[in-house]
């Protein structure tokens, strides 16, 4: 078979930083080829670079076996070649029907809008890919899922030949996966090459054909999908090895300490009538799609979703969490789902950052604060946790996702609490620093912390919790206990 | 050395652009700009917008904007002043009265702000207009005289050549870099203000800092109000207007970023001596009118935030580059 894209030693770099360093990559016509690697390898740049977004500063570009020594993005998109960014670069306040034709009515240098001709363009986009949808409707109404189903349909009005797909499942629940899935299968059938970037390790092996992985700006290995193993991919990822088999080992019921955390026909809005029981020691998993309440859940237990009816028990004694304060005295934590916009400060700097849970104590009676103790305070927590930083005055926005969630980790370890509520822990977090997680959730269990872990990822909550509560739609449909805890187990409760 | 390394960059580059100033004024206009009677007046004026500026600012630093400054300051001026005019009303009562009532016309803000979620420009723009509503009623609408010697002696007494206002002005300066800069509840509006979402997240109780900050604003209003009391002898509901605007060219001059989390007060003092300073300059040729003043003000703002954008991508640059 032959190549519809093939570079070659391709080298870029911005101000000092070598973000390429000479990265080789060949994909043939009509597979599905998966493009990896962690959080700042070089991923996005080598997709701006056959895109023409960037020039590389050597290097060789051929596609469909014609050579371009220089590449300006409407090179590719004559080429073929369409990238489908996360953001999906579409128009929100905007119709479908916009969104799909704008693109050929501004090629062909049309001054005037004609409504039937767009609906018409429209109707040929999304009938390539069997996509139902309103196409009246504004595209900022629609599910994330439905604007990338737009952002292929308008791709395959440009008559594209190499799809580059930039981490397209982030956004989307496991349905809507299998649905993209499908759609790329499809488009595969069709003589449509893909390249699909991604880190998580199960849709690349369910997909692919071929994978290529890169590791600071260069690749580590090409190979067919079927060579290719879970060990294997982890460390070419990271260059680490990792001991997963005892993060998977689980604590029998009976195993833990006192009971910390009691619920008992707890409701509140998104859920109803949740009861469970938490130890001293126990990870707790709590597992459902999105709007299944898990996220309320934990809301509530933080005092920031008041319950309407039901009891919530701290160490025996029934508690009123009023407010996020009163969450705090009464030793719980929360990690928020959504680092960027509910966990951190990103323009201030990781001292702030660490510390802003522990001001009134760093400060004393007087309220008035050292910087001193505010600064050792910090540098203690970035070196337990292992932040890797060479500065904690910059600001927190400067570290990877890894590090950036260990920095909201540190704020609430250092107030030593009884319960650690994390939603979403591993979220946009790459493997080695993942794995550091799971590996501090269970040295602090180990210690007697209880740790509930509230997540979509089925596959997360098996690998480090000891028990999980699944919830639907509101409501708890069942609780797997320590050898009970497995994928076909949990697929059961779910439905 | 190292004590200018930690010095706030900002803080730096602004003490450099005032002594050029001083700088190039004295050599172009040194006879008629470098006298002690010029530096007084100088001291005087710039003490009671200087104030505003500061109050105006530590709301922008928590995330907010307080337009209702100047009116919070004659309404607080207006109140001390019918109060002085009573025979037998202590004069210290009066200004308790008057700052008191500042901070309840800040409390009154921060209560729309943090428990209605008004967006602060617009709760302090519809604030302000009761506030100047208030003191039209409560003074008739004419502008309130006949402050007592006593008090009115304190626009023109100097303490070794230096006003006494300004001497006020520099005493809040430094209470307040104390405040924002080392105290958990300043650095609580730093953090509201750059994510009030991550601040409730962190256990900050946002209706707290908020309502604290605008009564702050407000309190420190009340205090310029006092010295333009003192100064000019009388107070009115209208006076000084144009003022708002040029608070918020101060702050943002000073380094307030106008989206919240940044800003220091020694930035925003620094600031209002080069803008006195400019403007007394501009004042030395009578060939500038009064007229330009207004586009000179909108080009430095506009200028500044220019700049201060262009600082700000560039030390995200590097600092991303650092890590």
């Amino acid at each position: 078979m032959e190549n519809i894209l093939s570079v070659k030693g391709i080298k870029k770099s911005f101000g000092g930083v070598h973000a390429l360093k000479g990265v080789d990559l060949t994909i043939r016509k009509g597979e599905i080829h998966c493009l990896a690697g962690e959080n700042g390898c070089g991923k996005s740049t080598i997709i701006k670079v056959i895109s023409g977004f960037y020039q590389p500063d050597e290097g060789s570009i051929e596609i469909d076996g014609k050579g371009y020594p220089v590449m300006t993005p409407s090179d590719a998109i004559r080429a073929g070649v369409q990238v489908i960014y996360q953001d999906f670069s579409i128009f929100p306040n905007l119709t479908v029907i916009e969104n799909l034709a704008f693109n050929q009515v501004l090629a062909n240098r049309k001054k005037l809008v004609n409504r039937k001709e767009f609906r018409r363009i429209a109707e040929e986009a999304v009938a390539k890919i069997n996509f139902e949808v309103d196409l009246n409707a504004l595209v900022e109404t629609l599910p994330v899922a439905d604007k990338q189903l737009i952002a292929i349909s308008r791709a395959l009005l440009e008559n594209a030949k190499l799809i580059i797909m930039d981490e397209p499942t982030t956004a989307l629940t496991k349905k809507e996966v299998a649905r993209l899935f499908e759609i790329i299968a499809d488009l595969k059938k069709r003589g449509i090459t893909i390249l699909f970037v991604s880190h998580k390790l199960d849709e690349v092996f369910e997909i692919s054909d071929s994978i290529t992985i890169l590791r600071s700006g260069e690749n580590v290995i090409s190979c067919p999908a079927s060579e290719m193993n879970e060990e294997k991919f982890a460390y070419y990822m990271t260059g680490r090895h990792f001991d997963t088999q005892q993060l998977g080992q689980k604590k029998k019921k009976g195993a833990f300490g006192e009971t910390v955390l009691e619920c008992e026909h707890l409701s509140a809005a998104g859920f109803e009538d949740v009861s469970f029981q938490l130890h001293q020691g126990e990870i707790l998993g709590i597992t459902g799609q999105l709007g299944s309440g898990r996220t309320e859940l934990s809301l509530s237990l933080f005092g920031l979703n008041r319950p309407v009816s039901g009891r919530i028990k701290v160490e025996g004694n029934e508690v009123d969490i009023r407010d996020v304060t009163t969450a705090q005295s009464l030793g719980i934590a929360l990690v928020p789902e959504d680092r960027l916009t509910e966990g951190l400060f990103l323009p201030q700097s990781i001292i702030r950052n660490i510390t802003v849970t522990r001001l009134d104590g760093l400060a004393g009676k007087t309220g008035i604060l050292n910087s001193k103790t505010v600064t050792e305070e910090s540098e203690k927590w970035v070196k337990e946790l292992g932040v890797a930083t060479k500065n904690h005055e910059l600001p927190v926005q400067t570290l990877s996702g890894g590090n950036q969630q260990k920095v909201v980790l540190a704020r609430w370890l250092a107030n030593r609490p009884k319960v650690l509520i994390l939603n979403g822990p591993t979220v946009g977090v790459d493997i080695g620093a993942k794995y550091d997680i799971h590996t501090l959730l269970h040295q602090l269990a180990e210690e007697g912390m209880a740790v509930i872990v509230v997540s979509d990822d089925t596959a997360e909550v098996i690998a480090t919790c000891d028990s999980a509560i699944i919830m639907q739609g509101g409501r708890m449909t069942g609780r797997l206990e320590s050898q009970d805890l497995t994928e076909a187990n949990l697929a059961k409760a779910a439905i | 050395m190292k004590k200018l390394k930690t010095m706030d960059e900002n803080v730096l580059r602004l003490t450099i652009l005032l002594f050029a100033f001083l700088l190039i004024a004295g050599v172009t206009k040194g006879d008629s700009f470098l006298k002690v009677s010029i530096f007084q007046t100088m001291g005087k004026q710039l003490s009671e917008y200087g104030l505003m500026a500061v109050g105006c600012g530590i709301c922008m630093i928590s995330g907010g904007i307080d337009l209702s400054c100047v009116y919070v300051a004659n309404l607080c001026g207006i109140v001390a002043g019918l109060l002085m005019q009573k025979s037998g009303f202590p004069i210290w009562a009066a200004v308790i009265a008057a700052i008191v009532t500042g901070a309840a016309c800040g409390a009154f803000n921060g209560f729309l702000i943090s428990c209605l979620k008004i967006p602060a420009m617009l709760a302090t723009l519809g604030s302000y207009q009761l506030f100047q509503g208030i003191s039209v009623v409560i003074s008739g609408g004419s502008s309130v005289g006949n402050i007592p010697k006593a008090y009115s002696a304190f626009g023109s007494v100097t303490v070794m050549g230096i006003p006494a206002a300004f001497l006020v002005f520099l005493a809040i300066i430094i209470a307040m870099s104390f405040f924002m800069g080392k105290t958990v509840f300043g650095t609580r509006i730093y953090l509201v203000g750059t994510n009030a979402k991550s601040a409730m997240f962190a256990g900050i109780k946002n209706k707290t800092i908020l309502t604290g900050t605008y009564m702050l604003s407000g309190l420190i209003s009340g205090c310029a109000g006092l010295l333009s009391l003192a100064r000019i002898n009388s107070a009115k509901a209208d006076f000084g207007t144009s003022y708002t605007m040029q608070c918020i060219l101060i702050a943002v001059l000073g380094g307030v970023n106008p989206n919240g989390g940044f800003g220091s007060i020694p930035g925003i003092a620094i600031a209002v001596l080069i803008l006195q300073m400019l403007s007394s300059y501009l004042n030395t040729f009578p060939d500038i009118s009064n007229y330009y003043r207004d586009s000179i003000w909108g080009i430095a703002l506009i200028g500044v935030l220019i700049i201060n954008f262009t600082l700000e991508k560039r030390k995200t640059a590097r600092q991303a580059k650092m890590n």
